[in-house]
C-alpha cells in the first residue's frame, strides 16, 4: 500500500481528524497522528490485511528542543509481508516541570518490542507511557535523577557521593 | 512505581523459591549482563534481565559530534562487527545527503568485503563461545585461531584490529593495501576446510545436538512480535534479511542464499537451528567475499589515480530531515534514525537501534519452566554483544 493509502484506510477508520499532520518532504514520509488514537492505530494497522505492520523496528523518543517545548515519540514500522515502511509520530507541548511527565498511550500491547523501547524513552528523553505494564529506568540506574537526552539537561553533580563529569 | 511487573513478581515469590542473580560477573552472560532468576529447586520460573551495565551515551554523544566524528563510537557499539556497524552509519549519512547513487563502485565492493569478513569473525566468535558455554572448549580455540587470520587483515587495511574506522561518509579511510585480494583468496582456501571440520566436531556433535535440540524454541510470531532479526528470525524459519529486502550498497550484484532455520534436529526455532543459521551464514559470506575478490581483482582493479578520499564531503550538513538506516548485522537490524536541522554539522537527535536489545527482550518469553542448565544454552543463541545492547 502506498503512503496516500494507508492514510485514506485511516481516515475511513478513525476518522479525519486522527491525522493531525504529515511530512512528505524527506525521503521518508511520516505521519503525524492524535496522540490518544496512536495505539489504536497501531493495533489497526498491525491487524489489517491491506498493511499488515508486523515489525516495529524503532521506537524513539524526542525531544525538540526548548524554544518549541515539545515532546515526541516516532514509530518506525516495517510490513514483513509486504516488505513496506511506514512512519508515525506523535507530539504533544510540555512545559518541562518536573511534576509531571509528557504522556502518551503504551504500544507495548501490540508489538512487545515497544516494551523496552519504551522504557528506554522514559528512561532517556522522560516520557510516560500510560498502561505500561513495567514502566522502569533501563539504562540507567534506577536513583538517576533527570533525563539526560533531553535538550536542558543537565547532570547532577554527585551520584551516590562519586562526582559526575 | 511500585505497581509494575517486576516489583509484583518479586513480591509474589513464595517461600519454596528462590531468587537468584546470574552475572553481571558471569562468563556465560557473555559480558555485564544480569539475569535475576525466580526458581524453584532446578525450574527457571521466571527470567528478569538487567541491562544498562555497560552503558556509555552513544546517542548523547552523537548529539554533540559531527557525522564523521561519531564513526568511532558506532565501532564501539558492536565491537565484534565494527565495520558492519559503521557501514551502516556511513549510508545513513550519505543518503540524507544524497550522494549514495556517486560512491564508486570498487569503494562499494570493498566496503562489503570488509563487512562480510567481519561478519565472519563476528559468527565465529559466536559459534565458539556457544561451544564453551555448553562444555566444548576445542571449537572455541578453533574459531580464535581462524578469526586472528581475519583480524590481521583487517588490521593491515585500516591499522586497527577492532575497532577500525575505516569506512567513511563518502568513501574510504585507504585503498586496500597491495597484495590484500590475494592474501585474501589464500585466507579462504585455507578456511574453507576449516569449517568443515567445525561442522564435523560440533555441528553434527551428538551431545551438542542434545543440549541444543527442542531447548529455547522460538516461534515465528513471537519472534516478529518481540522484533528479533538477524539470526534469531532466519532461525524461526523466516527469510528476511536486509541484505536482500533493502538491496543496499553491492549486495544486488551480488549472489547469495539466506539460509533459515529448518527443525532438522529437533523444533524450527530452537537453539540448535539458530546455531546452524550462523553456520551457513559463515558459508554465504565465503561465497560473497570470492565474488567480491573477482571485481576488486578484474574490472574494478586498483589504478594509480583511485583515491578513496576524493568524494570525502568537505562538509556534512544534510537538508533538514528524518531518516531511518537500518542494515544487516550480523546480530540483525542496526538501525540509526537521525533528526537533522538542516543549519549545523551535528544532527539533532540520533537514535540507535540494535538487533541485541531486541533479541535479549524475548529470553524471558522462551525461558519459562526450563531448567538453569537450558538457560545458559539459550543466552548463548541469542549471542548478544553488550557493547551494542547498552550503548
Amino acid at each position: 500500500m502506498t503512503f496516500e493509502e494507508i492514510k485514506s484506510l485511516l481516515i475511513e477508520k478513525f476518522g479525519a481528524d486522527v491525522i493531525v499532520g504529515e511530512e512528505t518532504t524527506g525521503r521518508q514520509p511520516a505521519l503525524i497522528i492524535k496522540p490518544e488514537a496512536i495505539a489504536d492505530v497501531c493495533l489497526e494497522l498491525r491487524d489489517n490485511e491491506k498493511t499488515w505492520f508486523d515489525f516495529l523496528a524503532s521506537l524513539s523518543g524526542v525531544d525538540y528542543g526548548v524554544e518549541e517545548d515539545i515532546f515526541g515519540v516516532v514509530y518506525h514500522l516495517a510490513s514483513i509481508p509486504y516488505k513496506t515502511s511506514l512512519t508515525l509520530k506523535v507530539r504533544k507541548y510540555h512545559d518541562r516541570s518536573r511534576e509531571e511527565l509528557p504522556s502518551f498511550p503504551t504500544v507495548s500491547e501490540v508489538w512487545k518490542t515497544a516494551d523496552w523501547h519504551e522504557r528506554e524513552a522514559y528512561d532517556l528523553v522522560g516520557i510516560r507511557f500510560e498502561n505500561h505494564p513495567d514502566l522502569r529506568r533501563i539504562l540507567l540506574p534506577d536513583d538517576w535523577e533527570g533525563y539526560p537526552l533531553r535538550k536542558d539537561y543537565k547532570a547532577q553533580e554527585y551520584y551516590n557521593g562519586i562526582k559526575v563529569d | 512505581m511500585e505497581s509494575t511487573r517486576y516489583h509484583k513478581l518479586l513480591a509474589e515469590v513464595e517461600s519454596t523459591e528462590m531468587v537468584l542473580n546470574m552475572g553481571p560477573q558471569h562468563p556465560s552472560t557473555h559480558g555485564v549482563l544480569r539475569l535475576e532468576l525466580i526458581t524453584d529447586g532446578e525450574i527457571v520460573k521466571e527470567v528478569i534481565p538487567h541491562v544498562g551495565y555497560l552503558h556509555r551515551c552513544f546517542e548523547k554523544h552523537a548529539e554533540n559530534l559531527t557525522y564523521q566524528q561519531t564513526i568511532p563510537f558506532v565501532d564501539r557499539l558492536d565491537y565484534l562487527a565494527s565495520m558492519n556497524s559503521s557501514h551502516a552509519w556511513v549510508m545513513g549519512a550519505e543518503r540524507m545527503l544524497g550522494i549514495d547513487g556517486d560512491i564508486p563502485k570498487r569503494i562499494e565492493y570493498i566496503r562489503v568485503l570488509v563487512s562480510e569478513l567481519n561478519r565472519i569473525g563476528s559468527h565465529l566468535i559466536a559459534l565458539g563461545t556457544y561451544g564453551i558455554d555448553i562444555g566444548a572448549f576445542t571449537p572455541f580455540l578453533w574459531c580464535f585461531r581462524d578469526r586472528e587470520h581475519i583480524m590481521n587483515m583487517l588490521e593491515w587495511a585500516s591499522g586497527s584490529r577492532m575497532l577500525y574506522n575505516y569506512i567513511w561518509v563518502g568513501g574510504l579511510f585507504y585503498d586496500l593495501p597491495v597484495g590484500f585480494e590475494e592474501r585474501c583468496k589464500e585466507f579462504i582456501d585455507y578456511f574453507k576446510p576449516k569449517m568443515a571440520e567445525l561442522n564435523e566436531l560440533l555441528t553434527g556433535n551428538e551431545i551438542f545436538i542434545s543440549r541444543t535440540a527442542n531447548v529455547g524454541v522460538l516461534p515465528l510470531t513471537t519472534a516478529i512480535n518481540y522484533g528479533c532479526s538477524g539470526p534469531m528470525l532466519r532461525g524461526s524459519g523466516l527469510k528476511w534479511d536486509l541484505r536482500r529486502v533493502d538491496e543496499y550498497s553491492a549486495y544486488p550484484e551480488l549472489e547469495f542464499d539466506i539460509p533459515v532455520g529448518k527443525g532438522e534436529m529437533g523444533t524450527i526455532g530452537d537453539c540448535w537451528d539458530r546455531f546452524k543459521v550462523r553456520i551457513d551464514e559463515i558459508e554465504q559470506s565465503v561465497h560473497i567475499i570470492s565474488q567480491c575478490l573477482s571485481r576488486l581483482q578484474s574490472d574494478l582493479k586498483r589504478t594509480q589515480d583511485f583515491d578513496p578520499r576524493a568524494r570525502l564531503p568537505k562538509k556534512i550538513i544534510p537538508k533538514a530531515q528524518d531518516f531511518y538506516m537500518r542494515a544487516e548485522n550480523p546480530k540483525g537490524e542496526l538501525g540509526f534514525y537521525f533528526v537533522t536541522d538542516g543549519k549545523s554539522e551535528i544532527p539533532k537527535r540520533v537514535k540507535a537501534r540494535g538487533p541485541s536489545f531486541c533479541n535479549l527482550s524475548v529470553i524471558s518469553e522462551i525461558s519459562r519452566g526450563i531448567l538453569i542448565a537450558d538457560l545458559i544454552a539459550i543466552i548463548g543463541s541469542v549471542d548478544i554483544v553488550l557493547g551494542e545492547l547498552d550503548r
